[in-house]
This record gives C-alpha cells, sequence and structure tokens, in this order.
C-alpha cells in the first residue's frame, strides 16, 4: 500500500465539512490529488507543523471536527505537539501519520521510525486512543470508526515507498489563495 | 518606576480583539503568564516554532492569536513565520522578551540580545518597544497593523516592563 493507494481508501471517507491539515512533502500533494476541498490546507514550508495547526484549528472550533494528514518524518521533527495534543485533549482532533519509514520528497533518506514506532510514541503521550494499520482491508476497516470517533486520536499508517518521484503535481493552488478559501470555509469572509 | 500592570495590559489586549494566547515561557513576562493562567487563556506549547503553528491554525478557525516567547525562540521560530506565516499572509502578535537587553544579561543572551531588532526589521517585521506610558497605544498601534499587514507584529518586552 503506497501513500496514493493508502489516500485512495481515506480520502472518500472524510466527512464533508471536515478541516484537513496537510504536511508538506508528498503527503499534500497526493493529498490534494485524492481529494481537493476548500477545507484542505497543503502546508509547503513550515515542516513539523502540519499538528500544531490542526490543534491551533481544533481549539479554536471545538464543534468541527479536524483531521491532521502527516507523516513520519514531520512528527519526529516536532514530538512536542504530540505531547501538547494529548495533554490539551481536543475531542474534535484525528491525527493520520503515513508512515513509510524515510523522508520521501528528499531522497528517501531513512527516518528512525522502522526502530521507534510512533504509534507507542502516541499512546505513551497519552492519546486518546492509538491504532497501527498495516494492510488496505484493515484501514478500510478501521478508517470510519476513526474518523467518527472521539479524539484525540492516532492513526499510523504504514505504507511503501511508491515508485520513484513524486506521487502528483506540486499543489496547484498559491498560498494567498488557499488562506483565502479555507478562512471562507470555516466561516471567516477575510 | 512601576511597571505595567499586567492585568491591564490583559485587558487592553482583549479589549484590541486579540483572543488566543499561545506560547513557550520567559522570565520577563512571569507575571503576565501568571494573569494569563488565572484568566485561563493561554496554552503552554513545547517549541516557538510549534506556539507559531497553533496560532496559525487558531487564525483559520477565527481567532486573532498572540504568541509570547522569549527573543531565544525568534530563532526557532524563523522559518515558521518564513514558510508559514509570511507565505500564507497568517498575522498574529508576537509578545518577544528582549533578553540580552543593552549587552547586560547572562551570556547565551548576548548574541541575540544584540541583534534582535536588526533581525525584526530583516524579516520585515514590524515591530515597537512599548515603554510604560506608550502601551496601551503601542497594543493599538499592534491590533491595527496585524490587520492591516495580514502578517506576525511585535511588541518588544524590555526587562522591568511588568516589574
Amino acid at each position: 500500500m503506497t501513500l496514493t493507494d493508502a489516500l485512495a481508501i481515506l480520502a472518500p471517507l472524510v466527512p464533508e465539512g471536515t478541516a484537513c491539515i496537510h504536511a508538506n512533502g508528498y503527503i499534500g500533494r497526493a493529498g490534494c490529488a485524492a481529494r481537493d476541498r476548500d477545507e484542505c490546507f497543503y502546508m509547503i514550508g513550515s515542516m513539523g507543523l502540519a499538528a500544531s495547526i490542526g490543534l491551533g484549528v481544533a481549539l479554536a472550533q471545538p464543534e468541527r471536527r479536524v483531521l491532521v494528514l502527516d507523516g513520519d518524518g514531520n512528527v519526529l521533527m516536532n514530538l512536542g505537539t504530540l505531547a501538547t495534543i494529548a495533554a490539551t485533549r481536543p475531542a474534535n482532533l484525528l491525527h493520520v501519520c503515513f508512515d513509510n519509514g524515510v523522508h520521501a520528497s528528499t531522497g528517501a533518506q531513512p527516518t528512525v521510525s522502522a526502530r521507534v514506532r510512533l504509534d507507542d510514541v502516541a499512546r505513551a503521550t497519552g492519546y486518546r486512543s492509538v491504532r497501527r494499520i498495516e494492510t488496505p482491508a484493515a484501514l478500510a476497516t478501521e478508517a470510519p470508526a476513526f474518523l467518527s470517533g472521539p479524539g484525540p486520536a492516532f492513526l499510523l499508517v504504514r505504507i511503501a515507498l511508491g515508485p520513484p518521484g513524486p506521487p502528483a503535481p506540486r499543489i496547484p493552488h498559491t498560498p494567498a489563495a488557499m488562506t483565502a478559501r479555507l478562512r471562507h470555509a470555516l466561516g471567516k469572509t477575510r | 518606576m512601576a511597571g505595567f500592570p499586567p492585568d491591564r495590559f490583559v485587558d487592553r489586549l482583549l479589549a484590541a480583539g486579540f483572543d488566543f494566547f499561545v506560547g513557550v515561557p520567559c522570565s520577563l513576562v512571569r507575571t503576565l503568564l501568571v494573569e494569563l493562567e488565572r484568566r485561563r487563556l493561554y496554552l503552554g506549547e513545547t517549541r516557538e516554532d510549534a506556539a507559531l503553528g497553533v496560532a496559525a491554525g487558531a487564525w483559520f478557525g477565527g481567532r486573532m492569536p498572540v504568541v509570547v516567547m522569549q527573543n531565544s525562540g525568534l530563532g526557532v521560530s524563523l522559518n515558521a513565520l518564513g514558510s508559514l506565516h509570511m507565505l500564507y499572509g497568517i498575522p498574529c502578535l508576537l509578545l518577544v522578551t528582549w533578553r540580552g537587553h543593552e549587552g547586560t544579561d547572562a551570556p547565551e543572551h548576548l548574541v541575540m540580545g544584540d541583534v534582535m531588532p536588526r533581525l525584526l526589521e530583516l524579516f520585515g517585521l514590524p515591530f515597537r518597544a512599548p515603554g510604560v506610558e506608550t502601551m496601551e497605544t503601542d497594543v493599538d498601534w499592534a491590533a491595527v497593523t496585524v490587520r492591516e499587514t495580514r502578517k506576525p507584529v511585535a511588541l518588544v518586552i524590555r526587562p522591568g516592563l511588568f516589574e
């Protein structure tokens, strides 16, 4: 199961109105290609901060569900925010980590996620629920309950490295356009 | 001279529309953080760039955030400021303490204390360093400037301001 395969299963199941905060690198590109909506934000810089941004949205709008689409390199860069999320316990925050064990977009340099299991890290910080997924069948079975259940919830999806090169084109929206449409979709006109 | 009362500062920030507080502590704003905690307004993050990420999300969700940090954390924050806030046009108020002010502080603060105003200028971030007399007008200036420029604006907190 590659990133593209996993998103083909997960993205159609995300309920309308869910704010989706994508990490940088290939995750945002593949996420945008899988299902682009106004509530989707693609972080093209600021590696590591997708979960922090998701926490901010979740705290500002407790009635809205927020889904963070993260990667192992991003999570490892900002483990502190896992602790802040677990301590703050936002019931509306869901956190997916696509774990391919490498920094895919910079040339597949390995991360330490094969030796330090990030689902164990999330569990140790105190996320309300933590699941580890290794097959497409398990993802299809478990995703609906994850997407409708209480947060903070962490879903580690173990994926294989896809074919060489990017899984999808670069994000077609300008950063300013992404800001404007996300603010509008979340109820702010400017 | 007496410092500026933290409760009055928080009142002024709220009146100016700032309504979300996140950060990493510094001793120069100890009494301010006590006041924010007393009102249950403050979220402590683990790093200053993570606090900026939380602030960006809060702004997407309709809040106007304040990020509290020591100027050492400004160094940690530069990538978030450059490739998140300034790239996407996300406003926030930075309350940055000025450790190393006038070269008199513990040695670890001297380099950043020396370059901080130039660093803020280099990044194109509007800032003021309020005194007790200018504090309220400077908060109002910050509130107008974040909305006009759509980028982070800093109030630099000198030693003794809240003492």
